[in-house]
């Protein structure tokens, strides 16, 4: 055990129990950042901000909230929204919060996408970060389904239904997720537990690992240049701050941050005060009915390309009927991000895409696909909407197929070492 | 100026999936319709000047009370809500302000053809005869008839403008609930279940689920917008209605005003913060730089 002294202050006597000094340092003030970034680098925090008005406002909120099928929708609707001193208020931050992320872990996905931040290395950063958005899109399915609206019900109803596709087990399985026959209280209760519980502990567990396995391998930059971080450290604290390449966590890095977060928040409490309907879709201010299926039923805006995917098949081929298709497709899209890393057959390069041409081309068609897929998604998938969905479905597939081709033609070409412009 | 190129693409992309997923996708699923017509025109208009004194005579002898109260002159409905629910399916409206909340073309249209006036066409005929009962005239001009019984149902109205509630109970309480303001609906449930097919919804929130836009074309044609829909066209004037849509956002969406109001103090909050943090990050930038 270290000698213990008398202390001379409370900052010391903590430090002698605690090594606060030595943690601050580790965390903040000698946590090193490249400089040479721009603003998209500011989304994690912007992330770790919404996440936590997620987990306030939640906790606000479950306060009055009732898991019963009975009482759910107007312990929402009347008691938050009404009854409680700034309940609505709650209730909206919860609601625009949650779909909000949802955007900014997009933009942060393609961020790591273009500058190649999920490899050589980075594969852990990566694989938690996809772990993430799966769990984040487990907790707004099950916060969806809470207020027990119309959408709430059938979004419920459609989802759990699409693992009754899953061979042999698929009907077995759907009543165990539903803890019912059909779509009822227990499975109301089941999903409040997931909500509020284990998805927000997993939730909690995977920032930790994401944020530790950015440590090793450091962020990455906007050059994706490799940086000698013990040799640029010390540039800094020698003070050459404007020689060195790198900036300390604390203060430099989070002054740009709070900057961008300041924006962010602007547009947040916009988005909840005046303009919130696209995060709380006015049908699910409709209680659940189950005999009465509403016109249309779309999930919410950020799950509506994985979406169109599952529906792209929309007749038989071979004999497969268009569902089991579908279902398929629907697998593959949601894991084939998570493969990323390994599907990049360039790996002993990192470049951001405007230096890796073929990849800039692949990069710009996978998102306009992509938003295609988004808005198709929603759209009534009859006429000419199903085709350009089906089309859209198509390329979504083949561009992950050509992936691996693509970079593994990158890494061969010999001009300017490696493929890399 | 890269930041700035950077941040324009972000805006881009962000604002092409945001114009797809909510105004245009909306617009596929929700085709435009057209706006109320306060007129009823589909109705025709009748030519006649009514006399309200005569049209008093005329509404007594044509057994309009035999269904129908008219307590602010005194006459109570015949049968208690209970017993109304059982014979008709739907308690008769009281018609004290009748004359003041609907269209008077709608009125008379109304008093000769229910099923036409109520665009109810499809769910009633002969062999199932709609609750209130065609007026076949006394005998003499059945417009004219008509025209005076009108007149007389306006000459009654209330003079003083109506509360937003009182309009909203008159007009539309028979059928639906309002639970959030504790106001329930005066027919039986199991009988309106019978009349309607289905269970009026519960209007408490109805205001954030459909919006006002699409209420005032539903109200005023409930087949535009809903082809089939059991909910007759109700007939109100545009005053009426507008008052009816007050009412249901004034319980629905309760919290607006203070909504708004804090939504301009929390975003000049966040723009100072913002100002601040950004005078903060080029002060420490400035070293490193």
């Amino acid at each position: 055990m270290a000698e213990i002294k008398k202390a001379t202050g409370f900052i010391d006597w903590l430090d002698q129990r605690l090594a606060v000094n030595k943690f601050i340092k580790v965390m903040m003030t000698e946590y090193w950042i490249p400089k040479n970034i721009n603003f998209l680098w500011a989304m994690g925090v912007v992330l770790m901000v919404l996440f936590m008005i997620l987990i306030v406002s939640g906790i606000f909120l479950l306060m009055y909230y009732k898991p019963d099928i009975k009482l759910a929708f107007d312990s929402v609707n009347y008691t938050i929204m009404q009854e409680v001193e700034y309940g609505w208020l709650w209730r909206h931050m919860h609601g625009v919060a949650a779909s909000a992320i949802f955007l900014v872990i997009y933009i942060h996905m393609f961020t790591g996408i273009y500058y190649g931040s999920y490899k050589k290395g980075r594969e852990i950063i990566w694989l938690t970060g996809m772990a993430l958005f799966g769990m984040f899109s487990a907790e707004a399915f099950s916060g969806y389904m809470l207020p027990w609206g119309q959408m709430s019900y059938w979004a419920a109803q459609v989802i759990t239904n699409l693992f009754g596709g899953i061979p042999f087990i698929g009907e077995s399985l759907v009543i165990w997720i539903r803890g019912d026959f059909l779509v009822a209280d227990a499975t109301l209760t089941r999903f409040f537990m997931l909500h509020v519980l284990l998805l927000p502990l997993v939730i909690l567990l995977l920032i930790a690992v994401h944020f530790y396995s950015l440590r090793i391998p450091h962020v990455n930059n906007q050059e994706a240049e490799e940086l000698d971080f013990d040799v640029e450290a010390k540039k800094y604290l020698d003070g050459k701050k404007v020689e060195s390449k790198v900036v300390p966590f604390w203060p430099v890095f989070l002054s740009k941050d709070f900057f961008v977060v300041g924006v962010a928040l602007t547009i947040f409490f916009y988005l909840v005060c005046f303009h919130f309907n696209f995060a709380m879709d006015p049908i699910n201010f409709e209680p659940a009915n189950n005999m009465k299926t509403p016109a249309h039923i779309y999930p919410e805006w950020y799950f509506l390309w994985s979406y169109e995917v599952l529906r792209g098949f929309f007749f038989d081929i071979g004999g497969v009927a268009a569902m089991d298709i579908g279902l398929a497709a629907f697998g593959f899209a949601n894991v084939i991000f998570m493969l990323l890393p390994f599907l990049d057959r360039n790996t002993e390069h990192t470049a951001p895409a405007h230096k890796r041409p073929l990849f800039f081309v692949w990069f710009w068609l996978l998102l306009i696909d992509m938003i295609v897929l988004t808005v198709y998604g929603k759209l009534p998938p009859t006429g000419n909407n199903a085709w350009v969905g089906f089309g859209a479905t198509i390329t979504f597939l083949v561009l992950f197929i050509l992936l691996p081709i693509i970079t593994k033609m990158e890494a061969n070409c010999k001009c300017n070492t490696g493929g890399c412009k | 100026m890269r930041e700035l190129k950077i941040l324009a693409v972000v805006i881009f992309f962000t604002a092409v999936v945001y114009w797809g997923v909510e105004p245009f996708a909306h617009s596929q699923m929700h085709p435009h319709v057209a706006p109320a017509d306060f007129a009823f025109k589909d109705l025709g208009v009748s030519a006649k000047k009514g006399d309200a004194a005569k049209g008093a005579e005329t509404f007594l002898n044509a057994g309009c009370i035999g269904c129908h109260g008219v307590s602010s002159q005194g006459m109570a409905a015949p049968m208690d809500n209970a017993s109304a629910s059982a014979s008709f399916g739907v308690v008769p409206p009281d018609l004290s302000t009748a004359g003041a909340i609907y269209d008077k073309n709608f009125l008379a249209a109304l008093i000769k053809d229910p099923t036409k006036a109520l665009k109810v066409e499809h769910k009633f005929n002969e062999s199932r005869p709609h609750p209130m009962i065609a007026f076949f005239g006394l005998g003499g001009d059945i417009d004219q008839e008509v025209a005076d019984i009108v007149a007389y149902l306006q000459s009654i109205a209330p003079v003083a403008p109506m509360d937003d509630k009182q309009v909203y109970a008159d007009a539309c309480q028979r059928c639906h609930d309002m639970k959030y303001d504790k106001l329930m609906s005066t027919t039986d449930k199991a009988a309106l279940m019978a009349y309607m097919g289905t269970v009026p919804p519960d209007l408490s929130i109805m205001i954030r689920a459909k919006g006002a836009e699409y209420l005032s074309t539903f109200i005023n044609n409930p087949q535009k917008q809903l082809a089939g829909t059991s909910m007759p066209r109700v007939g109100l004037t545009e005053k009426a209605q507008s008052q009816v849509i007050a009412y249901m956002e004034k319980v629905g969406d309760r919290k607006k005003a203070e909504r708004e109001d804090l939504g301009y103090k929390l975003i000049g909050y966040m723009v100072l913060f913002t100002l601040l943090a950004y005078a903060w990050k080029v002060k420490i930038w400035r070293e490193v730089h």
